[in-house]
């Protein structure tokens, strides 16, 4: 359902994505992993059409969205993406938060928006929250909220960027669990992450990038017990518990 | 691992030409139809002035080449008062604006009639008309005979000016401070430092940061309303337009006094601009 053909992007000078080639196919959920500054974040921007590419296709199902005459929102309401921290509307009540999409980009009624909210909620175990603001809840409360936010628009494809980076390791586990069901679920996910015991149990498919191009990617099976690139070696060998 | 050359050496495909090419076509219409658009707007208003029945008297009155380059060199020696007014008041409003707003944001209770009294100001010089404290301020104190009150119109004008903008420009500096996340106080005093330190340097320059479009506005309303000060006789740049027109029963002087006050304003107002373009620059990195 998503394909990206040879993508490239500059700052500047700097080269950040340098050709990048990958398919992604409906229900699959695919872990970017690669160190701090290799492109994993530029890359999940550039699929929502957060940044201009130099060059290069990307393909979602049979549109071409680097097509300059689409229209970016049209292509962003079917995709959700999910950053490292500042997600949720800090006016907002939580309720408010998951509905305010459905009710004003999807036009959904304010009693079928709140239904489904509660159900979301309810999933995560916050529904008793959903008066609360952001600011009352804890990180990774409000990452599980931003998630379900997301989800809430019914998107083709979740993007999500190192959505446990800035979180408490006791937090973690908790927003982990939610994304393990919504990959369940079958939604589509591409997802920059640094959790590698994650990564290799609810992956597909891992994707390691480096300088802005992909050194490898195969099953998380292939790509930890035997990885065939010296750059993944040394890199799992940085990041993985000895 | 084979190398590809670097981005900088490499062809563009033919569908990123086909695109660029169109992204510039789009640029380019619409460069053409703001261009186009203004060129209609304003064309349409200059016809509709220049048609109108009485536009030849009002041109002669208020438009007289010969009136206006008469009537400059007398307003713009006036208009070097209505400067040095302002800097003055405006160094003035800053200081009384941030003494009450730091008053009005201290939690301490012992300051408690401090707070009061600064509260009690700002509802009433914000709620008087400025035009109302000028008066007041211009004929009301000289008239009081105190000792050590300065009589000078300079000063009286100052005085009246500082009141009013205070207080407007005390609310926009409470606004900021209170805008900073609770956080950033606890970050401070977890460093040491003590309350006034975090004041100083970590809240209040965050604060000044955020409000200073508005209050760079205020600033810019301060500069047209030393004009209101013509009213108790300083003779200012709207003042000696007035006597000019008085005179010569013409008004053109009265545009050309218009004219130095708006351009004082647009530096201020662009200045603005790039402040503001350049905190968010440096803040989120776009
Ligand atoms: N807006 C920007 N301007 C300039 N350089 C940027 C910008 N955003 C990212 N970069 C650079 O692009 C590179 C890749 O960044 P990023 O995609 O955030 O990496 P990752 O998410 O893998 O850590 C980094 O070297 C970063 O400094
Ligand atoms: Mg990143």
């Amino acid at each position: 359902m998503l394909r990206i053909k040879d993508l490239t992007k500059a700052y500047g000078d700097h080269v950040v994505l340098d050709g990048i080639d990958l398919s992604v196919a409906r229900g699959e959920v695919v872990c970017l992993i690669g160190a701090s500054g290799s492109g994993k974040s530029t890359l999940l921007r550039c699929l929502d059409l957060l940044e201009i590419t130099d060059d290069g296709d990307i393909w979602l199902d049979d549109r071409e969205i680097t097509d300059p005459t689409v229209d970016p929102d049209e292509i962003r309401r079917s995709i959700g993406i999910v950053f490292q921290s500042y997600n949720l509307f800090p006016h907002l009540s939580v309720l408010d938060n998951v509905t305010i999409g459905p009710r004003r980009v999807l036009g959904q009624k304010r009693a079928e928006a709140e239904r489904r909210a509660h159900e979301l909620l309810d999933r995560i175990g916050l529904d008793g929250k959903s008066d609360a603001y952001p600011d009352a809840l804890s990180g990774g409360q409000q990452q599980r909220v931003a998630l379900i936010r997301a989800v809430a628009m019914q998107p083709k494809l979740l993007l999500l960027d190192e959505v446990t980076a800035a979180l408490d390791p006791m937090l973690v586990g908790d927003v982990l669990d939610v994304v393990r069901d919504l990959a369940a679920e079958g939604h589509t996910i591409v997802m920059a992450t640094h959790e590698m015991a994650f990564a290799r149990e609810s992956a597909d498919r891992i994707v390691f990038l480096a300088d802005g191009r992909i050194v490898e990617e195969g099953t998380p099976e292939q790509i930890f017990t035997a990885p065939r690139e010296a750059r993944t070696r040394e890199f799992l060998a940085r990041h993985l518990p000895a | 691992m084979t190398s590809t050359p670097p981005r900088a050496d490499r062809v563009l495909s033919a569908r990123q030409l086909e695109r660029n090419a169109y992204r510039i076509r789009q640029s380019r219409r619409r460069a053409t139809i703001a261009a186009v658009s203004t060129i209609v707007v304003l064309g349409l208003l200059v016809l509709v002035v220049v048609n109108a029945p009485g536009w030849e008297r009002v041109r002669l009155t208020y438009f007289d080449w010969g009136h206006a380059k008469e009537s400059f060199p007398k307003i713009l020696d006036a208009f070097w008062l209505n400067i040095r007014l302002f800097l003055t008041i405006e160094l003035f409003v800053l200081a009384v604006a941030l003494l009450i707003a730091v008053i009005r944001v201290i939690p301490s209770p012992a300051l408690m009639p401090l707070k009061i009294i600064a509260a009690l100001y700002t509802d009433v010089f914000r709620g008087i008309p400025t035009l109302l404290i000028v008066l007041l301020v211009g004929f009301g104190v000289p008239a009081l005979n105190l000792n050590g009150m300065p009589t000078s119109l300079f000063w009286l004008g100052v005085i009246a000016l500082t009141l009013s903008y205070g207080a407007y420009v005390a609310e926009v500096l409470r606004a900021g401070l209170l805008s900073i996340h609770p956080t950033q106080w606890a970050s401070g005093r977890a460093l040491g430092m003590s309350y006034r330190q975090t004041l100083r340097h970590i809240v209040l320059p965050q604060a000044v940061r955020r409000v200073s479009p508005p209050l760079i506005n205020d600033f810019v309303a301060l500069q047209k309303d030393t004009a209101l000060l013509s009213t108790i006789g300083l003779v200012e740049a709207l003042r000696a337009a007035q006597v000019y027109s008085a005179s010569t029963f013409n008004f053109t002087s009265l545009c050309v006094a218009a004219v130095f006050f708006i351009v004082v304003t647009i530096p201020l107002a662009r200045f603005t601009d790039w402040l503001t373009i350049r905190s968010l620059r440096r803040e989120n990195g776009i």
